[in-house]
């Protein structure tokens, strides 16, 4: 391995366990995942459909307090496929990331794409286009997490 | 508005993998260089602005502490600021506010990174939202990939088209970046080179992607008496700003990319700038992938929505064009993050007082610098002139 310097280097690591607080607003978001159901708040001044849900509309500032159960189809809205991988990744590459428009909603859901082959990135290219109508695909098991989805896959 | 604000030197280091040195030493190699550029003792100094991009990058929080001996601000007032990618703009922001305000007549503003000590992408995935989406944003360049891509569809701008104009880009800044000497990655590049490289998140390919770069970079800025005593030719400020969007990476539009629009808005009202294609000489716009490059061109107004790859194509933003962005081979070929959008600022102040030696666009005397961080919620301009 070549050297990096002619003077030593110190390795360190920094690991922290942590306990995020998820509120009364995420709990009650993945405990829908729990059901298999998304679910999306209403802001009652700009009528937006937000996703995941929210306390708050970001713009109009007011309580969200009407809560929709948000359809698991949509349409893509831009993607990438991820190739390179960083330390402690928490999705392993090859995948898509990808803003879809669910059904009904006025922001766009992060979430994966898959259910097909993402080996050769000419197929991937080929295959996924905005605009595409893709569906929910859930895990069995649920741990009340952004991972219940195992991705969005098209809609053949 | 405030007092008026100039820039009267800067200094910044050799740009690399600088295991030669500790972060705090690769500091003070940009803090000696302003203090020689400028003539004037750390004594002088009213005040001092420190930023890093996120401070675990390095493995130590904190780092305007960690930098006290170095930033020579022992007895002094220091701010630290931090906004990702676009620190280093928001930190000459932050000396240009302190001086406006007429709270102090010189101020020492330093940005700095050593990113090759961590690993970036994992540090910068920590910015993002835990319980949703930090899973499926692979880092800066998943989040610009899915931008270009989105922009692309949206004009319906041909990939092929996309793709030209990125690798022109490329080629022309790789190559330009032989004329800076403080650049990191120097190269001839071909076309063949740049359209095959191994992708990273595609469409983005690894001679479209900025380097992992260790730097520094220091400002001097002075208030109307201080720079007329000591800078026989300032840069001034003629115009800044700054603005940002909504926390969800999903609610805001990534096409028409409204907080990149409204800080150039803000800086050219400031500036009295109404056609910034002609009014501008030269531009140090924040390109750490070169397909981002084209929709800020867009953005600032350099030209038509959906018509940067055919002015790219043209050569209109290449050297000896209408407007000539990133001659110092910008941030595509050195990325220390905290120091990156301060380099701007001083690339900027180089060419309008006619110092940026190999680079300098001839008789330079409007310039912008830029650079953008959050997730992609934040864009920072500042506008430099040669005249008051």
């Amino acid at each position: 391995m070549e050297k990096k310097s002619e003077y030593d280097i110190l390795t360190d690591k920094v690991a922290i366990p942590y306990e995020i607080a998820a509120g009364p607003t995420w709990t009650r978001f993945f405990e829908g995942f729990r059901q298999e159901k998304i679910y999306g708040t209403r802001c009652r001044k700009c009528k937006r459909v937000l996703v995941p849900a929210r306390s708050f509309c970001p713009r109009c500032f007011v309580d969200t307090d009407e809560w929709i159960e948000i359809s698991q189809e949509g349409s893509i809205v831009s993607w990438a496929l991820t190739e390179y991988e960083y330390y402690g990744m928490p999705t392993k590459p090859p995948f898509i990331g990808a803003l879809i428009r669910l059904d009904g909603t006025d922001s766009n859901f992060l979430h994966l794409i898959g259910g097909f082959d993402l080996s050769d990135p000419e197929f991937v290219r080929k295959t996924v286009k905005n605009g595409m109508k893709v569906r929910a695909v859930w895990n069995k098991e649920k741990k009340g997490h952004i991972m219940d989805i195992k991705y969005f896959e098209p809609v053949k | 508005m405030g007092r008026p604000v100039a820039i009267i030197g800067s200094g910044q280091t050799k740009h690399g993998r600088r295991f030669d040195v500790t972060y705090p030493e690769l500091v003070k190699e940009a803090v000696d260089r302003v203090f020689d550029s400028t003539g004037i003792s750390p004594e002088d100094i009213d005040g001092v602005v420190s930023g890093t991009m996120p401070s675990m990058m390095e493995g130590v929080a904190l780092t305007h502490f960690y930098f006290a001996d170095v930033l020579r601000s022992v007895g002094k007032p220091i701010l630290k600021t931090e906004t990702c990618g676009s620190t280093g703009v928001s930190l000459a922001i932050t000396g240009y506010y302190w001086i406006a305000s007429g709270m102090a007549d010189l101020v020492l503003v330093v940005g700095s990174e050593k990113m090759n000590e961590g690993d970036s992408q994992a540090t910068m995935t920590t910015v993002v939202e835990p319980f949703y989406q930090r899973y499926f944003i692979s880092g800066a360049p998943g989040i610009f990939s899915m931008q270009s891509q989105q922009w692309s569809v949206h004009y319906g701008i041909p990939e092929e088209r996309v793709r030209a104009a990125a690798t022109k880009l490329s080629i022309d800044h790789h190559n330009d970046a032989f004329d800076n000497p403080y650049a990191h990655i120097k190269k001839k590049l071909t076309e063949e080179e740049v359209n095959n490289a191994r992708i990273i998140t595609y469409p983005v390919r690894l001679w479209d992607v900025c380097p992992n770069s260790d730097g520094a970079c220091a400002v001097i800025f002075a208030s109307e008496k201080m720079a007329k005593k000591i800078s026989k030719n300032p840069a001034w400020v003629k115009g800044v700003g700054y603005s940002g969007e909504e926390y969800w990476f999903g609610d805001s539009d990534k096409v028409v990319w409204q907080c990149a629009i409204d800080a150039a808005k803000q800086a050219y009202d400031m500036a009295g700038i109404k056609d910034p294609r002609k009014e501008l000489d030269v531009a140090e716009v924040y390109n750490p992938f070169t397909f981002q490059e084209l929709l800020y061109y867009e953005c600032f107004g350099f030209c038509d929505f959906g018509k940067a790859c055919d002015e790219t194509l043209k050569g209109t933003f290449a050297k000896g064009g209408e407007l000539p962005c990133d001659p110092s081979g910008g941030t595509l070929c050195t990325n220390p993050i905290g120091a990156t959008g301060l380099n701007r600022v001083a690339e900027a102040a180089l060419q309008v007082t006619n110092q940026a030696g190999d680079h300098q666009i001839p008789g330079a005397k409007l310039a912008l610098a830029h650079a953008m961080g959050g997730v992609d919620q934040y864009n920072g301009i500042m506008i430099l002139g040669s005249k008051l």
